[in-house]
């Protein structure tokens, strides 16, 4: 089960991708090592800042510029910090380009600064962000881990957007602000609580690991068949 | 809003509970839940450098705000709190071998835990004077292992049954959480009444 395989602690050792040319450092973080669907990662914001999608993706925006700053900067000085210390170097780091970025949060919106509270300064301890340093930008040049970042942080607004739609639109009837249903429909106010979000990402992580698995299974059927038809084949030789 | 102490204790103990209710320190919640055993230590550990981070940052923030450089909280806060691990480290390893080899693995991580770094935020978004900051400190901490244990415990028991293999892992766990989170909302009423 390929669920069960994925470490859930967010410091379990996971393996550094080494993907082979830039783009693809890109891409990884978008969907096939997706954040929050695939490595568990970074479950805090993403459980408590969902219950709109306009909240879901302002958080998703302000994790995206940490990631792609701090990879940057990591990457920068990965050759002259000594080894000893660089888990403290990185965190340093990080925790000045939160610093950033709750600044430009507050200058560009405040009401947006006021719905995301004190999780802004918690995004210190967004394991996503320390797990990316360690594992790409501390051994990647500049360039591609700053993609890297990107990737990462855009994959984790999709998925925050992924679960803010289903709380919003289930909780409060309403897309964005703008109503979906007529006005008879109750809105379903559980998924806006706590519970609403254990219960919806529950059900996103059952669908993603329903949807892998059968990828995998139609790959293996193939691998299968093939190794069949190759059986038959020095058979059929034989007899011809 | 009240400020009694009693009320600060019960509030962050059981009616906003800072994993259930708040969402943090979820990482260690869903990843290291899996045995009474841990999950007691840690949460143990978790309360002692939540206390201990909570004092120091409480005296540094009146520092920082008598040279007006509050913009300076977030770093001095997380380097507080990677100190206070380390030195647990460095206690628990002098005192008491036996319990740093049992709990050694799990010490480093509590760096990253978000529960950790909340505490300083919000007693200094709230403004609680020193006695109210540790009285919050040791409530949250004291939430966190509270839900920690009974999740633990009923993890024990659910891995006896039959699930259906696709549900196993993170998932059940989410669901697990869910209805331990409706459970305590029924706490909620409380805050009305304090």
């Amino acid at each position: 089960m390929s669920n069960e395989q994925t470490p859930i602690a967010c410091h379990g050792t996971l393996p550094a991708s080494s993907p082979a040319d830039t783009m693809v450092a890109f891409t990884n973080g978008l969907w096939k090592q997706n954040p929050v669907f695939v490595q568990v990662l970074g479950m805090c914001p993403t459980l408590a800042i969902t219950n709109s999608v306009r909240n879901a993706i302002a958080m998703g925006l302000a994790t995206t510029f940490v990631l792609a700053s701090s990879n940057g900067l990591v990457s920068m000085v990965r050759k002259l910090v000594p080894k000893q210390v660089r888990i403290a170097t990185y965190i340093l780091i990080i925790a000045t380009s939160v610093t950033i970025v709750d600044f430009l949060v507050k200058a560009i919106s405040i009401n947006v600064y006021k719905a995301l509270g004190p999780f802004i300064p918690l995004i210190v301890a967004n394991c996503i962000i320390l797990e990316r340093s360690e594992a790409f930008a501390g051994k990647n040049p500049f360039v591609k881990s700053v993609l890297d970042g990107l990737g990462m942080g855009l994959g984790f607004t999709f998925a925050l957007s992924c679960l803010g739609t289903v709380r919003e639109v289930l909780g409060a009837g309403t897309f964005l602000g703008i109503h979906v249903f007529g006005s008879n429909f109750e809105p379903w106010v559980l998924f806006l609580l706590p519970p609403g979000g254990f219960i919806s990402l529950a059900i996103w992580l059952l669908t993603f690991t329903l949807w892998r698995d059968r990828g995998a299974r139609k790959r293996r059927k193939v691998v299968v068949q093939d190794q069949e038809i190759r059986q038959e084949m020095p058979e059929m030789e034989v007899a011809s | 809003m009240n400020d009694s102490l009693g009320h600060i204790f019960v509030d962050a103990l059981l009616i906003n509970n800072f994993v259930l209710c708040v969402f943090l320190g979820m990482c260690s919640f869903l990843g290291l839940s899996s045995k009474f055993a841990t999950a007691w230590r840690m949460g143990v550990s978790v309360m002692f450098v939540i206390t201990v981070s909570s004092i120091l940052a409480f005296g540094t923030n009146l520092i920082l705000v008598r040279y007006h450089a509050e913009y300076l909280r977030i770093i001095t806060y997380i380097v507080i709190i990677a100190a206070t691990v380390q030195l647990t480290e460095m206690f628990i390893r002098k005192t008491s071998p036996a319990l740093f080899r049992a709990m050694g693995i799990y010490l480093p991580l509590i760096t990253t835990n978000c529960a950790v770094l909340a505490v300083p935020v919000f007693q200094t978004a709230r403004n609680y004077s020193f006695v109210q900051s540790v009285v919050f400190a040791i409530a949250a901490s004291g939430g966190y292992t509270l839900a920690m244990v009974i999740l633990s415990l009923v993890r024990e028991r659910v891995e006896l049954s039959d699930i259906p293999d696709l549900a196993r892992g993170t998932a059940l766990t989410l669901v697990l959480a869910a209805i331990l989170s409706m459970a305590f909302m029924g706490f909620a009423g409380m805050g009305n009444g304090g």
